[in-house]
């Protein structure tokens, strides 16, 4: 007996391996308090955020929110006036070397040399970052074939449609295998089926690779896919968390009944069922946990013919965000207050 | 402990990331201007109608002092070989301004290479295309009655560089400022076509006013370093900038690439 607790022993942890282990692992990318005013106003207000390796990280909010100037933050466009940014647990300089050799950006706006090819692009980009020859080449082609450009190699980008260039700042960016991918507004003015696309790569890369993204968005279903959300408004990060997390601040589903009496059938659910519900422009509705578990007995309970149609949705994260700001996603920047000094 | 967490990435060093920034954008721009045509001939047909048609109208009541026999259209074939490289630096140096609403910038100013190696880059790019076309246009000398093997070669290359280089740095600077191309054509004719008419490339200084005027503009250094070339080292008598020499010219020449550079990059560093 004594000889097999001694194995176990010997192949169990020691106890400074299994507190290492414990430790929370030193995040891919860290920003801490950054801050940046512009004309007086705080575009940035002590933006804080961790994103850990191998996840995909959205920063939610509208535009003008603050998303695009912490990007240009992180990629050393812009130095903030305060603030720090660690990469694997190591501080680094604002607009430094060492943030831009370890990152891919895709930009929201086109990037590419439109008066030369395809693959002429990509060997730009990859010679910037000092990959040449022959190694520059084969990458090339890989990054051409998995963007699906191949047959395209030689064009001159400027025929190219919008989802073509998209998957082309793609793949240059991901020539020199960075360990952190930037996008901005991956899918800002592409179709469905970009859409898809581009987010099926956006996976198949984090899968194949362990590749870390962080982006930006203003769209709630790009957000719903990330793995973790940062919600982002007038340069303030408001939460952080996964996305299901942050739907569950909202206190369940939401059901909206369509009634030609709404006063009636508020107060007839209020008098059978015990339900405070709210009339919403016209429709009535109900914020309710397991809404599911509530509509069979809505049903039962209420004469036929007593409601004319019965809906229910779970949150999103717009309508978190309206939760949390006051203001819908879509309705853009808050007006632009006249507060610069 | 803390450097235990370095990357796998194989650490280039610092000259190589530079180099690489400004190789690859020198490259670039070279390739996209020989790519356009009608680009090389344009830079070259241009300055040759106009020297044709202003040499030879002036040619009948030039008369240079101090110099018989010089005719109008070799004394003015120098200063159009500055206008060349003139001309091609404006244009060339423009594409900083298509390059950053084409949003190509962006991508060069978030690779590793320091800001300025995208200036250095972007304007040696330049230089090489100016230094290019104004070479060609020195070709055509023979036309203006000059052998092209009595001409000084390395004191025309030099100041040919030099030239270039300043001239795409200021550019540069401009460009980088404005913003606008329209605006960027404005501030450069504004600022570079007095400074060249002034220069002795059209007329030699006619007074002790001009005379002294010359000795502030750069580009008589430069109009006087390459007819000095292109004479084989002597200017014709009064020609050229008061007091000037080869050493002097290359000199102002130099100091003019190296203040045109150094604001360019104080420039870029403000990060914009």
């Amino acid at each position: 007996m004594s000889s097999s607790i001694e194995t176990v022993r010997a192949t169990a942890p020691s106890v400074a391996e299994a507190f290492a282990a414990s430790l929370p692992r030193a995040a891919r990318l860290e920003a801490h308090g950054l801050h940046h005013r512009l004309g007086g106003r705080a575009v940035l207000d002590r933006v804080s955020f961790r994103v850990q390796p191998g996840e995909i990280f959205g920063l939610l909010g509208p535009n003008g929110s603050g998303k695009s100037t912490t990007l240009r933050v992180l990629t050393g466009l812009l130095v903030p006036e305060g603030g720090q940014i660690l990469l694997d647990g190591q501080p680094v300089a604002a607009g430094g070397r060492r943030l831009r050799q370890g990152m891919g950006v895709v930009f929201q706006s086109a990037s590419l040399d439109a008066r030369l090819t395809a693959r002429e692009n990509l060997l730009l980009g990859a010679a910037l970052y000092g990959i040449t020859g022959q190694l520059a080449r084969s990458r090339a082609d890989e990054l051409l074939a998995f963007t699906a450009l191949t047959d395209r190699a030689d064009h001159l980008v400027v025929q190219f449609s919008g989802g073509m260039k998209r998957r082309l700042e793609l793949a240059r960016a991901l020539l020199h295998e960075p360990e952190l991918l930037i996008l901005d507004e991956p899918t800002t003015g592409l179709d469905e089926r970009f859409f898809r696309e581009v987010w099926e790569r956006i996976e198949l890369l984090r899968v194949q690779r362990g590749l870390t993204v962080l982006l930006t968005t203003h769209r709630a279903e790009e957000a719903e896919r990330c793995d973790r959300v940062a919600v982002i408004d007038e340069g303030k990060v408001i939460a952080e968390d996964r996305p299901e997390a942050l739907r569950q601040r909202l206190s369940g589903d939401v059901l909206t009944l369509e009634a030609r009496n709404p006063e009636g059938l508020c107060a007839e659910l209020a008098a059978r069922l015990q339900l405070s519900a709210r009339i919403v422009s016209g429709k009535v509705v109900l914020e309710r946990e397991r809404g599911h578990e509530l509509i069979p007995r809505l049903i039962e309970a209420l004469p036929a013919g007593r409601i004319d149609s019965l809906s229910m949705h779970r949150p999103t994260l717009s309508d978190v965000f309206v939760k949390l700001t006051g203001r819908s996603l879509q309705g853009g920047a808050a007006p632009a207050a006249d507060e610069g000094a | 402990m803390e450097r235990a967490i370095e990357h796998t990435r194989p650490q280039r060093s610092l000259l190589a990331e530079e180099f690489s920034t400004i190789t690859t954008l020198i490259r670039r721009d070279t390739k996209r201007f020989v790519r356009e045509k009608s680009r090389v001939v344009g830079a070259l047909l241009q300055p040759l109608i106009f020297w044709l048609v202003i040499g030879s109208g002036m040619s009948s009541t030039f008369v240079l002092p101090g110099a018989r026999g010089v005719d109008y259209l070799e004394y003015f074939f120098p200063g159009v070989v500055v206008m060349v490289v003139l001309f091609t630096a404006i244009f060339t140096t423009m594409s900083v301004i298509e390059d950053r609403h084409s949003g190509f910038l962006q991508a060069v100013l978030v690779s590793p290479g320091s800001r300025a190696s995208v200036v250095l880059g972007k304007c040696l790019g330049s230089t090489t295309i100016a230094f290019v076309q104004g070479l060609l246009f020195v070709m055509l000398a023979p036309l203006a009655g000059f052998d092209l093997l009595a001409i000084d070669w390395p004191l025309l290359l030099c100041a040919l560089a030099l030239a270039c280089f300043g001239l795409c740095a200021l550019g540069f600077a401009v460009a980088w400022w404005l913003d606008s191309t329209a605006g960027y054509h404005v501030v450069m004719s504004l600022l570079l076509l007095p400074l060249w008419i002034l220069s002795g490339a059209m007329f030699p200084a006619g007074n002790a006013v001009l005379a002294e005027l010359q000795r502030f503009d750069p580009m008589s250094y430069a109009v006087s370093a390459v007819r000095r070339a292109m004479y084989g080292g002597a200017l014709p008598n009064s020609t050229g900038v008061v007091g000037g020499s080869t050493l002097i010219e290359l000199t102002v020449l130099a100091g003019f690439a190296l203040l045109a550079a150094g604001l360019s990059v104080q420039l870029c560093y403000r990060r914009r």
